[in-house]
């Protein structure tokens, strides 16, 4: 009987693993399938990319292409491709998730970002505010949300992308006007200044969590909340998910503000390399992403409220991107690996508001 | 074949074998089954928290935001598993006792938390009791709010955990003997006392039981306490949307730290749970 029971649980064995082996990717000329891991709100950009890009593909090569998408929440989808979600290439919210990959994994080579023009960011976008209809608590600026009658929503900066986006526009919106010019930062001359003014960022960010009285762990959540549950007299969001349902507006009662200073949010893609290494898709995977940055790939970015890269584009759509003044994170926090160890690693300033 | 041959050995039923066939099989099937499901996971977690060092370890789960989410944690599952003791009794003596209409439908009911996908119990929830809700809007008139403080947690872990105890005790109290307490009554026992020493000794192995896979199963919840927690660090975090955190953050060793002390708690919890059952028994076949 025991011997049975070991056969028995073998042979399962066994069955499992021919099973799964035969789902693993086929290779053969005539077509072949890429997987493209990226965050939410690009879901219809990709949607119609990618049909772009096959029948680019097809002209150029003959070769049928299929393309699969996985949408989620940023940080998951790196953490998914960490654990071994099988992507040939990953279009995420911020290079830190993308760097995670290389660090965790291994996955990708250690200079990723430098390898595509523009930072590895095809398109970008900024960080803006959606408000009750009619605006009756006059919110126009970042100066607005420390004001102790407005109530803010955004998720949590230690779960969710975008949630880090907005907190560093936070903080570069208040180091600039501490400031005047962000080049003082980093220069030793001006090290008394910075270190003064980057105190009152932090009461000023500080100020602004203490106006959030939910934390969501995830842009939909919060979206959610704001929307549906009518909490909160402002919410902030990626600029092209709020232009993107713009025509929806009027009939939620919601309305969208732009500071007039931001951040300049730049979503990163890059190949991973071991996994088009084994697939053998490294070239059509090249050329996916090399395709955002063409003018077909520039103007679909356009149109989904991406902001362009592209100046031919930009200016064609001029019309739909207010003209505000943009900060990098690299002016304001030195970077995502400073920014993450100063803000938002366990113990950092984000930390610190909750404290007691 | 060895079993086989002691059966045929031992003519009168004996220490070793079974009157009922295919210990062998169904054993090493239990075995095998848990292991892929239960025992190598969980160990694997314990395994990979030895990697991080013991200070690590005490620091990580020491630390007061941690520590205060998985009072949060506890706290709220343990009321949660209390209010679900006391009301699901009621449900489930409703439900046996009484004949009215729509009693299949409300039957029916009891189970739809555990169908139903946690979120969406979760933005439910969060809809009826934030306070543009139904009743959130009028609990805030009497000065205080649901959603995104604890109680909308406790509520959160009540709902899912109450099929457990309604659906343990009802097979309780349909076994229980009519007689008995009609018996009780012409002793001359009072309602109360009929209920405190006939009825309540009977059902009490399985209100414990249902009471202790509540606790079990709020512990762990996550999916539909996230909508309704409000989630502030210190306030209403709770020790699974930690955990997450730390994940979100790449922090693995951190993550399993806290699993790991969730995992023996529970564990512990349970086996406390199963010690009171056993010396329950125990001493009941003693008197």
């Amino acid at each position: 009987m025991h011997h049975s029971m070991r056969y028995i649980s073998i042979i399962g064995f066994l069955i499992l693993s021919i099973g799964l082996t035969a789902c693993s990717n086929n290779r053969d000329g005539a077509s072949a399938t890429l997987l493209n891991v990226s965050y939410d709100p690009t879901r219809e950009l990709y949607q119609e990319l990618n049909r772009e890009f096959k029948v680019y593909w097809k002209d150029k090569t003959g070769q049928t292409v299929t393309i699969r998408m996985s949408h989620g929440g940023s940080g998951s989808q790196s953490r998914a491709v960490i654990d071994g979600l099988d992507a040939d290439v990953v279009t995420l919210a911020l290079a830190h998730d993308v760097t995670a990959i290389q660090q965790n994994a291994g996955l990708i080579e250690e200079y990723w970002q430098n390898r595509l023009p523009e930072n590895s960011a095809p398109y970008t976008s900024t960080i803006g505010f959606l408000v009750r209809k009619g605006n009756p608590l006059n919110i126009q600026d970042w100066d607005d949300l420390i004001r102790p009658d407005v109530s803010v929503i955004t998720p949590n900066p230690k779960t969710s992308g975008v949630a880090r986006w907005n907190y560093l526009a936070m903080w570069g919106y208040a180091l600039q006007k501490e400031l005047g010019d962000l080049s003082k930062i980093g220069n030793p001359d001006y090290a008394g200044e910075v270190a003064m003014a980057e105190a009152k960022a932090k009461e000023f960010v500080a100020a602004i969590y203490r106006n959030v009285p939910v934390l969501d762990s995830a842009a939909r959540g919060a979206t959610n909340t704001f929307v549906q549950r009518g909490i909160g007299d402002v919410l902030i969001n990626w600029e092209n998910e709020i232009l993107l349902a713009g025509f929806t507006l009027d009939v939620d009662g919601l309305e969208i503000v732009i500071p007039q200073t931001s951040i300049l949010a730049e979503p990163t893609v890059s190949i991973v390399d071991k996994n088009v290494d084994r697939k053998g898709t490294r070239e059509i995977a090249q050329a996916y992403l090399e395709f955002l940055y063409s003018e077909t790939g520039q103007e679909l970015a356009a149109k989904h409220y991406y902001r362009p890269r592209s100046e031919v584009v930009a200016i064609k759509y001029e019309e739909r991107f207010p003209q505000i003044q943009l900060f990098t994170i690299d002016e304001v926090a030195g970077g995502w690996h400073n920014a993450n160890t100063v803000h938002f690693r366990d113990g950092g300033i984000f930390d610190q508001f909750y404290q007691n | 074949m060895n079993s086989l041959l002691t059966v045929g050995k031992n003519i009168l039923p004996a220490k070793r074998s079974s009157v009922i066939p295919g210990f062998g099989l169904t054993m090493g099937f239990t075995l095998f089954y848990m292991s892929m499901l239960v025992l190598i996971p969980l160990g694997g977690l314990v395994l990979f928290t030895t990697s991080m060092g013991w200070e690590a370890f005490w620091q990580s789960i020491t630390d007061p935001r941690v520590l205060s989410s998985l009072r949060l944690s506890f706290g709220a599952s343990f009321i949660a598993a209390i209010l679900n003791a006391f009301f699901g009794l009621i449900v489930a003596w409703v439900l046996v006792r009484y004949t009215f209409p729509f009693k299949k439908v409300i039957d029916a009911l009891v189970d739809l938390p555990f169908a139903l996908p946690t979120a969406v119990s979760g933005i439910a929830l969060v809809t009826i009791y934030s306070q543009n809700g139904i009743v959130g809007r009028y609990v805030e008139l009497l000065g205080f709010q649901i959603a995104f403080t604890w109680i909308g947690i406790v509520i959160a872990l009540t709902l899912i955990g109450l099929p457990f105890v309604v659906r343990t005790v009802q097979p309780a109290l349909e076994d229980l003997e009519k007689e008995l307490e009609e018996v009780a009554a012409s002793l001359g026992a009072t309602r109360w006392q009929t209920f405190k020493r006939v009825i309540f000794p009977a059902i009490q192995p399985s209100l414990l039981t249902g009471f202790a896979m509540a606790l079990a199963r709020a512990i762990g919840e996550y999916g539909s306490v996230i909508f309704i927690a409000g989630n502030m660090p210190y306030k209403t975090e709770i020790a699974p949307l930690l955990i997450v955190i730390k994940l979100e953050q790449f922090d693995y060793t951190g993550a399993t730290a806290i699993a790991v002390v969730m995992l023996i708690a529970a564990f512990l919890i349970l086996l406390f749970i199963n010690l009171i059952q056993w010396w329950n028994r125990r001493y009941s076949d003693e008197n």
